[in-house]
Formats: structure tokens, C-alpha cells, sequence
């Protein structure tokens, strides 16, 4: 057996990306200590998954994220939590991930090996293995640090029935699973450029459980989502414009922290805009919602749970919000990045 | 609890809306208020309002959204410097969106010119200091809510000496559009709802030419949903007692006399231009500010080559008759069809405090139809 020299680089340099032994030793000293598993550690080119019986579900997602630690997590947790939430919403049980890095010439090692550990703690901690991964460098300003792909393969049990906008019904209610714009407001101030300090923390957590929690409930679950970019706001649009429904939603009954809510109301922002990344949205019958609501509340990351609103007829097409004033309001497709008003 | 839950009370509305309705009882023709900052048309819309006042009240929109305000000439002598070499651009996020003739700042953007959203004026002067061998330039818009800002950090960039950073300014004043607004043969107004955040700046006084010379009361209103409906109830019981003054309802920030230092930091900085082109309300005079002379040298329009062409308005919109409260959004004959938010023919449709833009995101459903799917 040849004898390891110990890994002492301190950036990342083009040689960790020529497949040489920079590349090899680069993979030993950071990747195969934090994400070892006995599939990745076979190190052939792809991974072979035993698969449970059901239907097989696939998706993908690349992560940029700037700052790429704030509170509450980093560019590493999320990539495993982004994927894993896709399959959850699928309504599938998630079974192995694949994780893709894209590293700048010049990235600090010491950086790297934080967010690869930050990516295999969440991996474990969710329980779905990373079993087979990439690493790509690219020239010094071609790419702002690193970048992360993950894609997550996952099962939907043989007996669960069907999730999807075909599902909703007029008189269903509509429940998300806390509180809104967590992770985005703490991404934003995280950047430190907005001279404003509130005590946020990102909501980045993986939602299969709280998934789990409800379709074993209500297995009549008609159509669940987690509200990523564009915020609740924009799933929920994305559905009335798929089943030709409409959604009224209580403003008063919204859950938001008040933190969110104050540095909002100062960046001219709405909570219901801003990314989730530890949330799901879900349309249930209305005889289920009371059900519904107690499964999640009864999950760890389901306390602040809510019935938030209803599924109607009309306007078919728009969400709409209902003020505590009994007003109401249009509650449309983001347009743009959701560009700060100026008085 | 934050200070504003109190302004945003359900049950306090509620008893509030039962007193407007009172007061609005022996009014038996349509009573038309205009609420005159862009910031009012925002909250209008975003509570709902509208849908929640008596009948025969309607609340017409004004020229306070300052970004609305701004002629498309203005944007392309903008553009023109965002281009220029070893020029960075700075402004606020609802500017980047603004067409200009041929494109808009975030285009220009997207196109390779140096331009960066900021939230203030300092972050702009902060950015100079960070890139000495840079031309940072701060496109300045705002009424005299935000102009003070630009004038402190005008001061502050010639305390420090700091050469390579200069203001295009935009900077206009609320008083001269609603005397243009007022002479104009085309509008019926029955009183104003007047700005908070303008008045905290420039206080009460200003607005006594509108009951003396015009005969329309004015209540300067908050910015809070109840803050509004109180205003409008002020303004009814004005009618009532057969009154025509001004009023101040947003006495918890506004004072008769306004901000005193603010106002010289102002006079300081700044000279009245003779005259300034609004958008869709043409030249107005004496209606706009620029760098007196003594900060010159801080005057983007004098340290680079500005083409400072006048740019008809597109043909189609009408924005001006919007700002100037005649058309409301949903009457303009491109709301919702050629001009949206995506793709913004006027102004209005832009900045989240537009008349157009409102109503169009936030717009009661009774109002704006919207095809199915």
C-alpha cells in the first residue's frame, strides 16, 4: 500500500482540477472523510442503488448562494436540504444523492472542507447518502467561489396515492408548515450591506419527515410544495394557474416572525415573496385540515403551522389575499428580483 | 408588539370605517380625494382600502411616486453615463427597471456597464471611497423626502475630499405639481390627502395656499391603514362643518414647520432649476432641484457629457393623465395588455408605489378583470 502524504494545499489551484494526483489527494483530504459511504467509497464511475418498489423520481438543483455561510446554515447544507425538499414534495421517500462541485481557483481549503462537512452532516443527518459526486475547476473569476449540483433520486411508495394540481378541489384548505421568508431575509441581511442587524436565522432544513408526517396522516393529500424562490407567493401561484382554481388566503393568519416582518416593512419587501428552504405548502380536503395541521404540529420543524387559507372557484386562475381589514388583494407572480422600494 | 400593529388594528378600523360611514352619509355625489404621495397608493392597494370605504368616496392617485415622475429623457442622459468609461452608476432598485427611450438601467446592466443598487445615497459615497480609481456617480431621485439624504452625503463627499464621486440629480418638489395638477381645466377635486414622509420634511405651512387659493382642504395623513381612513374621515368632516383648512393628522412626525435642519441642509446644497420636465405633466416651473453652485463640482451633468434630449412619451401611454388623477389606472387603454410590470411602457408600471403598478398587483379583483387560466 502506497503511503498518503499529508494534505497541506491551502487554495484551490487548477492542478485539483486535472484528474492528476493533485485531484486524487484534493478528493482524500476533504470529500472522502466527510461523505464516505460503502457506495462512494467504491470510487467506480457511477453508484448501482437497490431500489424499493414504487415509482422512481428524479430531480435536480444547482446552488449559488452569496454569502455561502449564514445564519442558520450554508451553501453545503443547502445543497443536500434543496434536493431532498424536491423529492419530499414529490411525495417520495428520498434514497441517494449525487453532488456536483464547481471550485474557482483560489478558494480557500479551509472554506471548502467547512461546506463539504456542513453537506455530509446534513446528508447523514437526513439519512440519504451522497453516491457519487464531481469535481470541476475553473479559471480564477470564472465562477464566484463554488458552486454546488446536487440531484436526489428518491421512490414513491407503491401504495400512496397520487399528489398533483389535478387533485384540488374548491372547499380544500391550504396549510404551510411555518413560518414565511425565514431564509431569505437571513441570506439578505447575512450580506451585510444593508447596515441592519435583526436576528434571523434560515429555516434550511429537510422536510421529508414533516412530508412523511402528513401523507401518513391524510393520505388524501391533494398537492404539496416546498416554496423555495419566489416564496409562498409563487408556489401557490404556480398551482391556480395548473388547476384553474383560485386561493384566498387570511394575511391575519399568515405566520411570520416578527424579526422577518420588521426587516421586510424596511426593505419594502413581502414575506410572501421571500425564499423558504425548510417549508412545505400543501392543499388537503377540508374535512382533513384539522388532522393535517395536528401532524405537523406535532413534527419538530412543524410548531408554527397553519390553516392559512381555502381553495375557491373564482377568480379562477389568481391567489388572492384577504386583509385583516376585509380588503382584499391580488397576490401575483413576483415580477423581477423583488427590488427594494425607495421611500 | 411594534409600534405600527396599533396603525394596522382590524377592530380599531372597523369602528373607524363606522364613524367614515356616518360622516359620508349625506354625501350624495361622488366625493373625489387625492392622495398625493405614491407611498399612500401603495398602502391603498395593499390593504384593500378602497373596498372598504363608503361608495361614494373615491380616492384618486397622484404624482407623489417620485420614480413615476421621472421623464424618459432623464433616463437616457442616465444610461449615457452609466456607459461612459470607468463610470459605476449607483441608484435605487426601482429605477433599474424604468424604460428609458431605447432600454432601461438593468438592461444597460446586463449589457456590461458598471450600475448598482444601493438603499442610500451614503452606500453610493461608501462605494466612491472603495473604488478611487472609479467614476461613482449617484442617480438621485426623490421629492424632499430623499433629498436631504443626497444633500448630507453631498456635504460629506466634499468634507472628505472624496473627487471621484458626483449625484445626477433628480430631485423634485411636491408643491409645484399639485398647483399644476390644480390649473389643470381637466381635474374635479374635492381635497387632498397629503404625504407624511414629504411633510416630516418641509411641515404643514407649505399646503395653506390649497384651501386659501384653490379652496381645498387638506389633511396630511400616515401611512398606516387606519393612519388613511382617518384622513379621509378628517377630510369628510371638514365638509361637514362646511371647513376648508389644513389639517394634520400625522401629527406623531409632522410639525407645522417641519424639519428645520433638514430644510437648510437643502437650501444649502441645492438651487431650484426655472423649470424641470414631468413625466405627463410636461415643464413645470421651479419644480426641481440641482447642486448649487458652490457644489458644482459634485454635479454629474457637469463632470460628464450629458445628451439631455427630450423624449416624447410613447404615444400609447398615459401615465400623465394618471398621474394627474383624470384616468385611473384600469381607463388607461395599455393597463394589463401591452403594459405590465414585465414589460413596463410608462412609469407608473413600475415602481411598486405607481398607481398602475398597484393596482395592477395589488388591485381589488372587482376592478380589474382578468381572464381565467
Amino acid at each position: 500500500m502506497k503511503r498518503r502524504q499529508r494534505f497541506t494545499d491551502e487554495v484551490v489551484t487548477m492542478a485539483h482540477g486535472a484528474g492528476g494526483m493533485a485531484s486524487a489527494a484534493l478528493f482524500e483530504a476533504v470529500f472522502a472523510p466527510a461523505l464516505s459511504n460503502p457506495l462512494l467509497d467504491t470510487r467506480e464511475d457511477g453508484a448501482v442503488v437497490d431500489l424499493p418498489p414504487g415509482q422512481l423520481v428524479v430531480t435536480t438543483d444547482s446552488f449559488v448562494v452569496r454569502p455561502r455561510r449564514f445564519p442558520g446554515g450554508s451553501l453545503g447544507n443547502l445543497a443536500v436540504h434543496g434536493s431532498i425538499n424536491d423529492l419530499a414534495a414529490m411525495g417520495a421517500v428520498p434514497i441517494a444523492l449525487t453532488a456536483a462541485f464547481v471550485l474557482e481557483e483560489g478558494l480557500a481549503i479551509s472554506e471548502l472542507r467547512l461546506i463539504v462537512n456542513d453537506l455530509a452532516e446534513a446528508a447523514t443527518a437526513a439519512g440519504v447518502p451522497v453516491v457519487a459526486g464531481d469535481t470541476k475547476v475553473v479559471e480564477s473569476g470564472a465562477a464566484d467561489g463554488l458552486y454546488i449540483t446536487t440531484t436526489g433520486i428518491g421512490v414513491i411508495p407503491v401504495h400512496r396515492p397520487a399528489l398533483g394540481a389535478g387533485f384540488v378541489r374548491v372547499g380544500d384548505a391550504v396549510l404551510v408548515s411555518g413560518t414565511i421568508g425565514d431564509h431569505g431575509i437571513a441570506v439578505l441581511l447575512a450580506r451585510g450591506d444593508l447596515a441592519l442587524e435583526a436576528d434571523v436565522v434560515s429555516d434550511t432544513a429537510a422536510v421529508h419527515g414533516l412530508a412523511a408526517a402528513l401523507l401518513d396522516a391524510v393520505p388524501t393529500t391533494r398537492w404539496l410544495r416546498d416554496p423555495t424562490r419566489g416564496g409562498l407567493a409563487s408556489a401557490l401561484n404556480e398551482l391556480v394557474e395548473l388547476c384553474g382554481l383560485a386561493i384566498e388566503i387570511d394575511e391575519s393568519s399568515l405566520p411570520v416572525l416578527a424579526a422577518v416582518a420588521g426587516a421586510s416593512e424596511l426593505l419594502g419587501l413581502d414575506p410572501l415573496y421571500i425564499a423558504n428552504e425548510g417549508k412545505l405548502v400543501a392543499i388537503v380536503g377540508a374535512e382533513h385540515a384539522q388532522q393535517a395541521l395536528t401532524a405537523w404540529r406535532n413534527h419538530p420543524l412543524g410548531a408554527r403551522s397553519a390553516i392559512i387559507g381555502r381553495v375557491t372557484a373564482d377568480p379562477a386562475g389568481m391567489v388572492i389575499g384577504r386583509t385583516g381589514f376585509g380588503g382584499t388583494r391580488v397576490i401575483d407572480l413576483l415580477v423581477g428580483d423583488p427590488l427594494p422600494r425607495i421611500c | 408588539m411594534s409600534p405600527f400593529e396599533g396603525f394596522r388594528d382590524p377592530v380599531g378600523a372597523r369602528h373607524l370605517v363606522a364613524h367614515l360611514n356616518q360622516l359620508a352619509e349625506p354625501e350624495t355625489q361622488t366625493v373625489r380625494f387625492m392622495e398625493v404621495c405614491g407611498g399612500h397608493t401603495h398602502s391603498i392597494y395593499r390593504y384593500g382600502l378602497e373596498q372598504i370605504l363608503p361608495p361614494q368616496i373615491e380616492l384618486v392617485h397622484g404624482p407623489g411616486c417620485p420614480v413615476c415622475v421621472i421623464p424618459m429623457g432623464r433616463i437616457d442622459d442616465a444610461i449615457s453615463i452609466a456607459r461612459q468609461p470607468n463610470v459605476t452608476l449607483t441608484t435605487f432598485g426601482d429605477l433599474l427597471r424604468v424604460p428609458g427611450s431605447t432600454s432601461s438601467l438593468l438592461e444597460t446592466k446586463a449589457r456590461g456597464a458598471d450600475v448598482r443598487m444601493v438603499y442610500s445615497p451614503l452606500d453610493a459615497l461608501k462605494l466612491a471611497c472603495e473604488l478611487p480609481d472609479r467614476q461613482v456617480v449617484f442617480l438621485a431621485v426623490g421629492f424632499e423626502t430623499t433629498a436631504p439624504s443626497t444633500a448630507i452625503t453631498v456635504q460629506k463627499a466634499r468634507k472628505m475630499g472624496v473627487a471621484n464621486f458626483s449625484v445626477f440629480c433628480n430631485h423634485v418638489t411636491i408643491v409645484p405639481p399639485v398647483k399644476a395638477i390644480l390649473d389643470s381645466p381637466d381635474q374635479r377635486l374635492d381635497g387632498f390627502l397629503g404625504p407624511g414622509h414629504v411633510s416630516t420634511v418641509i411641515g404643514t405651512r407649505p399646503y395653506e395656499f390649497l384651501p386659501r387659493r384653490y379652496k381645498q382642504p387638506i389633511v396630511v395623513s400616515g401611512f398606516e391603514p387606519l393612519d388613511i381612513i382617518q384622513g379621509v374621515a378628517m377630510l369628510l368632516a371638514q365638509r361637514r362643518d362646511g371647513r376648508c383648512e389644513v389639517e394634520n393628522q400625522y401629527s406623531r412626525a409632522v410639525t407645522l414647520d417641519g424639519n428645520e435642519r433638514a430644510l437648510a441642509v437643502l437650501s444649502e446644497v441645492f438651487r431650484l432649476r426655472p423649470h424641470f420636465e414631468w413625466r405627463g405633466l410636461g415643464f413645470i416651473a421651479q419644480s426641481a432641484l440641482a447642486l448649487a453652485d458652490k457644489y458644482a463640482d459634485f454635479d454629474a451633468e457637469l463632470r460628464f457629457e450629458v445628451p439631455g434630449v427630450r423624449v416624447a412619451d410613447p404615444k400609447a401611454c398615459q401615465c400623465g393623465e394618471v398621474l394627474k388623477g383624470v384616468l385611473r389606472p384600469w381607463e388607461c387603454k395599455v393597463f394589463g395588455t401591452a403594459c405590465t410590470p414585465q414589460t413596463p411602457i410608462g412609469t407608473c408600471m413600475v415602481s411598486s408605489e405607481g398607481a398602475c403598478a398597484a393596482a395592477y398587483s395589488y388591485g381589488g379583483i372587482r376592478r380589474i378583470p382578468v381572464s381565467a387560466g
